[in-house]
């Protein structure tokens, strides 16, 4: 399918809608392209940091000698050495004006605040050499208490920074009352205490470590006019607006690239420590530099994710519809306040309320500094906390008044008549099906089969108890109208920019301010814009990932490419039909209102005659009979600013089956029927969806980044930071139903994050079901068998257990060597 | 991920690797598969000044009968251990453990000898070779010795191996006919187990005639549950007979405490996984 004369105007020639395999798959799998890490220049310099192995200390003194004067080795500078040359780091999210935040230099020069925190780098002639001088800085530390537990550091026990007098950075609330979106919560509550039901459970959010593929990494080539930074990030955009903010340096001096980056999750959308100590020592010394991190480091000091304690009220009425919910979060920070920060709660503040029509809603949230590793976006970002919250409440109540989970469900969700449906919480969500989804997922689940099974199970006291979780989640995605995020204190815009670039022979370029990293955007992108101009799939080139290229952009989080960046591209792209008509109706002696554009052709309305977008495209090229006044030229661009936010939802079944002698867990089956819309490519959709499950499953039962006493990081390798493989999931039962948003012109829906956001609670829901009949009605996530077996020992009391312990010591050599500590990974000796 | 630089020492022959020690003696580590001691050079955990390649030395590797044992050169993957016809019929414990081990990739490099060198008490291979009543020969230059599993395995990551010597064979006592089984214990699949059981029985008339059990990660070695092996001789292979032998399996244990678990939890899987690990080798 070249030609676009070829292209019969079929629904199924249709590029929307089919499974593409993805064009960059064969250099992404094949590693054949392009990483930060790979890329050298000329005269390149290797940077090593050397880390804080304290949590909380007082920098006495840095001796750098030793390492200057090793093979090799350029310079080691401290974070005096460098001065007001390292800049900041930003917080772009202030969420209340009052917040306190602690400044943020990349290298600070008095005290350190988390274990791992960088103060001082070596440059080195390689990395090797690097690495070792790193080992010959002496630095000398005067340890502080350190702030670690979220509540205690809440209460303020030890401060994590003793200057600002509190751990508290910023209280934030959304009363529905007050809003005019609903009523007293805290009268709805009171009523339910003396003729309702009042459920009170107070939830943990674990933290977690977004664990991508490929660890950071920052080349800075400071040889030009303009200072050129690749690096590993979801945001070019953003950073470079960061770097400029926090450094000084003209925004205009600044070129960020993203080259292949390998996974990001939200934990490569900010502006690292590592990105401003490699951009200022490249403009310091004059020459490129390179700064890959390891693993270790990555798991460290890269920022970790969710971390939150869950206080929870729900009031019902006797037979389980739902009059008020209360929030109250206390969300850690780590130590510093990240580029969204105390953000990322907020996100879930208009969440918490999901698909319920619950009359009286009320969030707060307070964040909270403390002396670990600072929290940002990970997948999700805010609205797995709240879905999880809500989805294991709707279970409780169901258990309470002694009914179906889906049935208390059924009798408090918006129905589908009823959209668009202003909720409790200000949003008005435009589409979607509940019952229709929830009919689906029952009925490919074998819900009632199972559930029998369940019964069985249970009368006949079996050693393995099987336990069937519900979460019908819904989440708002598509980030984000820039008004409400200018409502919300949040520094930028949510808009994003498209282009289109008709090339001469037909060919079509088109630049993205959005930056995939894995996501597969150059398939998705192609297909639609093939759709769109008529053109073929593989005559599209999707540019992106460089401020240069693609100028202008918000880049990729929040599931926004394609409802927000995708939404820039078709506008873009009927603007190049717009810009060619009256050089068609020129060319074709017809009348511009005779034009029409269908499957790649201009065709002169009522006549067979008509030209192809490529016959067009070379006319504005050579520009040699244009009529007048028409730019030669058929290039467009388009921002884009969504008007509202974009809701999938979906339901998601999850069968468990829990050993009751151990405690070890299993998952049987699992179902979900998400409603995302117009599905561009149901392959990618597929992955995007297993990934998400994944994800969200793995914070159910496996993933916990645990710190010991003294603040070090316990789970600081895989080891210990458990992840799953292919061998620990099971085949996903993965289906659609279609409501098309109305708030896009394709009817898409955010995919990216709906599995992560919706499987946590079905998991965790599923295994306290498998349970319950045992007297539990919670255990805390992850669900490990030990947590599970305590429980059921214990009645319930010991599945809420915090980790402790210390690591696994497979990799302890101790075996009559002297051991050397890696002083540049912050281990502890 | 790199580690501090060093030398490397490729001998041909075990003389050879035995001379390149003595000569640099503790500043030296030898590298079998690499899938532990490549971990601790990378981390930076060790620092050794030469590292000594036993990958070179063709008479470190492979299986062969030798009688009344079948012998297992220190070198052999674990790939082949476990696919290994000898190994299946005589000491199928050792494959059934091998089968459990981390992942394919690691299976193909890491070797029999360097995990037990390597004595990590959560390492699969120690309580197998336990049970099965292993010989660990051992070489130096003055020769070598042959120590059994009972005292090869010393404490945390320390065996009877001298820091001049090299693990060159195990020798496992043919257990022809018995039915064996490792259950291990895990959170996801590629890792180490929680608590693991090793269990070889032979079945005499649905009536337990011998039984070895041998316990993973119950404490700093790997351990023998002697009084369970005891306890199971002359029993029916049922669940309440096996079930009440097996209550013994904890019995002068010192399981750690650590992330995946505290010493009280480990000391009733190892209850309940010794149960099913008998039970299953008994074929019931
Ligand atoms: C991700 C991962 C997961 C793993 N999971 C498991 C698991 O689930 N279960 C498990 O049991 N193991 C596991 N392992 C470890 C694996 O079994 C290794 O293969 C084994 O522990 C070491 O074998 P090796 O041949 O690689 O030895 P090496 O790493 O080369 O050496 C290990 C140690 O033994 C010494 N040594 C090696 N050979 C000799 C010899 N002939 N004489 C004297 N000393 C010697 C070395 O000096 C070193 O100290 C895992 C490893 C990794 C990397």
């Amino acid at each position: 399918m070249t030609a676009v004369e070829d292209r019969p105007d079929t629904e199924s020639a249709k590029e929307i809608g089919r499974d593409r395999r993805r064009k960059e798959d064969q250099r992404l799998i094949t590693g054949r392209t392009r990483w930060t890490d790979n890329i050298a220049l000329p005269g390149m310099l290797h940077l090593a940091m050397v880390r804080s192995p304290f949590a909380h200390a007082r920098i006495v003194s840095i001796d750098t000698e030793a390492a200057k004067t090793a093979d090799n080795v350029v310079a080691v500078l401290t974070g005096a050495d460098l001065g007001d040359a390292q800049g900041v780091c930003i917080n772009a999210w202030a969420i209340t004006t009052e917040q306190l935040a602690p400044t943020h230099v990349p290298m600070p020069t008095d005290r350190v605040a988390f274990a791992g925190e960088t103060v001082a780098v070596v440059v080195a002639r390689s990395a090797a050499a690097a690495r070792d001088a790193a080992e010959l800085v002496d630095v000398e530390y005067d340890e502080l208490p350190a702030a670690l537990d979220l509540k205690k550091s809440a209460a303020d026990e030890v401060l994590a920074h003793p200057d600002l007098g509190t751990n508290k950075s910023a209280f934030w609330k959304f009363d529905s009352e007050e809003a005019g979106t609903g009523g007293n919560v805290d009268q709805a509550i009171e009523k339910a205490r003396g003729d309702g039901i009042v459920i009170e459970r107070e939830y943990r959010q674990q933290r977690l470590i977004p664990a991508f593929m490929e660890p950071r990494s920052t080349v800075v080539d400071p040889t030009g006019e303009q200072i050129t930074m690749w690096t590993a990030t979801q945001i070019p955009h953003v950073l470079r607006f960061a770097l400029a903010a926090g450094s000084g340096v003209p925004e205009s001096k600044i070129r960020v690239i993203a080259p292949d980056v390998g996974g990001g999750f939200g934990g490569k959308l900010q502006q690292t420590p590592e990105e401003m100590i490699t951009f200022a020592v490249a403009r310091r010394l004059g020459k490129p530099v390179r700064y890959t991190e390891t693993r270790s480091e990555s798991l460290m000091a890269g920022h970790h994710g969710r971390d939150q304690w869950q206080k929870l009220t729900l009031s019902a009425e006797k037979d389980g519809t739902v009059t008020g919910l209360k929030v109250e979060l206390t969300a850690d920070l780590g130590a510093y306040v990240a580029i969204l920060g105390g953000g990322v709660p907020v996100l879930g503040a208009f969440m918490f309320n999901a698909i319920y029509k619950f009359p009286a809603y009320q969030f707060n949230c307070q964040t909270v500094l403390t002396n670990k590793t600072w929290t940002d976006a990970y997948r999700g970002a805010g609205r797995p906390e709240a879905t999880y919250a809500i989805e294991r409440l709707m279970d409780e109540l169901a258990a309470e008044v002694g009914v179906d989970p889906l049935v208390i469900r059924e009798k408090n969700w918006i129905t589908h008549e009823e959209f668009p449906f202003t909720t409790v919480a200000g949003l008005e969500y435009d589409s979607g099906n509940y019952e229709a989804a929830t009919e689906k997922a029952k009925a490919s689940f074998g819900y009632d089969e199972l559930r029998a099974e369940q019964r069985r199970r249970r009368e006949a006291g079996d050693r393995i108890q099987l336990g069937i979780g519900v979460s019908t989640f819904t989440e708002m995605c598509g980030l984000a109208p820039s008004r409400v995020l200018g409502s919300l204190n949040y520094g930028a815009g949510g808009w994003e920019h498209a282009g289109v670039r008709m090339l001469a022979t037909g060919k079509v370029e088109i630049t993205t301010g959005t930056s995939a990293h894995g996501q597969g955007h150059e398939t998705a992108f192609s297909q639609i814009v093939a759709d769109r101009l008529g053109v073929a799939f593989e005559d599209v080139e999707i540019l992106h990932g460089d401020t240069q290229i693609a100028h202008k952009g918000m880049d990729t989080y929040g599931s926004r490419s394609l409802v927000v960046g995708g939404e820039a591209l078709v506008r873009a792209a009927d603007k190049v039909i717009e810009k060619a008509k009256p050089i068609a109706a020129h060319l074709l002696e017809a009348s511009v209102d005779d034009i029409e554009f269908s499957a790649g052709r201009f065709g002169v309305r009522g006549t067979d005659q008509g030209l192809a977008m490529a016959e067009i495209a070379m006319a504005a090229f050579t520009a040699h009979n244009l009529p007048d006044g028409v730019e030669a030229t058929l290039d467009s661009e388009a921002t884009y600013d969504p008007v509202n936010f974009n809701y999938p939802h979906g339901t998601h079944l999850c069968a468990m089956e829990v050993d009751t002698e151990t405690g070890g867990v299993l998952m049987r089956k699992y179902t979900c029927v998400d409603d995302i819309g117009t599905i561009i490519n149901p392959m990618i959709v597929e992955g995007q969806v297993h990934g998400g499950l994944a994800q969200g499953i793995s914070q159910a039962l496996w993933e916990e980044a645990v710190y010991d006493d003294s603040g070090t990081l316990v789970s600081g390798s895989f080891v210990d930071y458990l992840l799953p493989t292919t061998a620990d999931t099971i085949s996903f039962d993965v289906h659609h139903n279609t409501t098309a948003s109305t708030t896009n012109t394709l009817g898409t829906k955010g995919v990216g994050e709906a599995g992560t956001i919706a499987s946590t609670p079905a998991v965790v829901n599923a295994v306290v079901d498998a349970v319950r009949h045992l007297g539990i009605h919670d255990i805390q996530m992850p669900c490990t068998p030990e947590r599970v077996w305590r429980a059921i020992h214990d009645a319930g009391a010991g599945g809420r257990a915090e980790t402790e312990g210390a690591a696994a010591p497979h990799f302890d050599e101790s075996t009559g060597m002297q051991g050397t500590v890696d002083r540049t990974d912050g281990a502890q000796s | 991920m790199i580690p501090t630089q060093f030398e490397y020492v490729a001998p041909a022959t075990v003389q050879e690797a035995l001379t390149a020690l003595a000569e640099h003696g503790d500043e030296a580590k030898v590298i079998a598969g690499g899938q532990s001691l490549l971990p601790v050079l990378r981390m930076r955990l060790n620092a050794p000044e030469v590292v000594i390649d036993l990958g070179g030395i063709p008479e470190l590797r492979g299986v062969r009968d030798d009688g009344d044992a079948i012998v297992i050169g220190a070198m052999t993957t674990h790939h082949t251990v476990l696919n290994d016809p000898l190994v299946a019929e005589h000491a199928a414990l050792l494959a059934r453990a091998g089968h459990e081990l981390a992942d394919a990739q690691i299976r193909h490099r890491g070797t029999i000898g360097g995990a037990l060198a390597h004595a990590d008490p959560a390492g699969d291979l120690g309580a197998p070779a336990l049970a099965l009543s292993a010989q660990f020969v051992i070489t130096g230059s003055a020769g070598s010795r042959t120590v059994p599993a009972d005292e090869f395995f010393v404490d945390l990551f320390e065996t009877a191996i001298g820091e001049d010597e090299l693990l060159t064979e195990i020798r496992v006592p043919k257990h022809t006919g018995w039915g064996a089984h490792y259950e291990k214990f895990v959170r996801v699949a590629h890792q180490w187990p929680i608590v693991a059981v090793a269990a070889a029985v032979r079945v005499a008339g649905g009536t337990i005639a011998e039984a070895r059990v041998g316990l993973t990660n119950m404490g700093s070695t790997p351990l023998r549950a002697r009084s369970v092996e005891e306890a199971l001789v002359g029993q029916p292979a049922t669940e309440d007979a096996v079930a009440q032998a097996a209550a013994r399996a904890a019995e002068g244990t010192n399981p750690p405490s650590d992330l995946n678990g505290a010493a009280d939890y480990r000391t009733h899987l190892a209850q309940v996984l010794t149960r099913r690990a008998v039970l299953a080798a008994a074929g019931a």
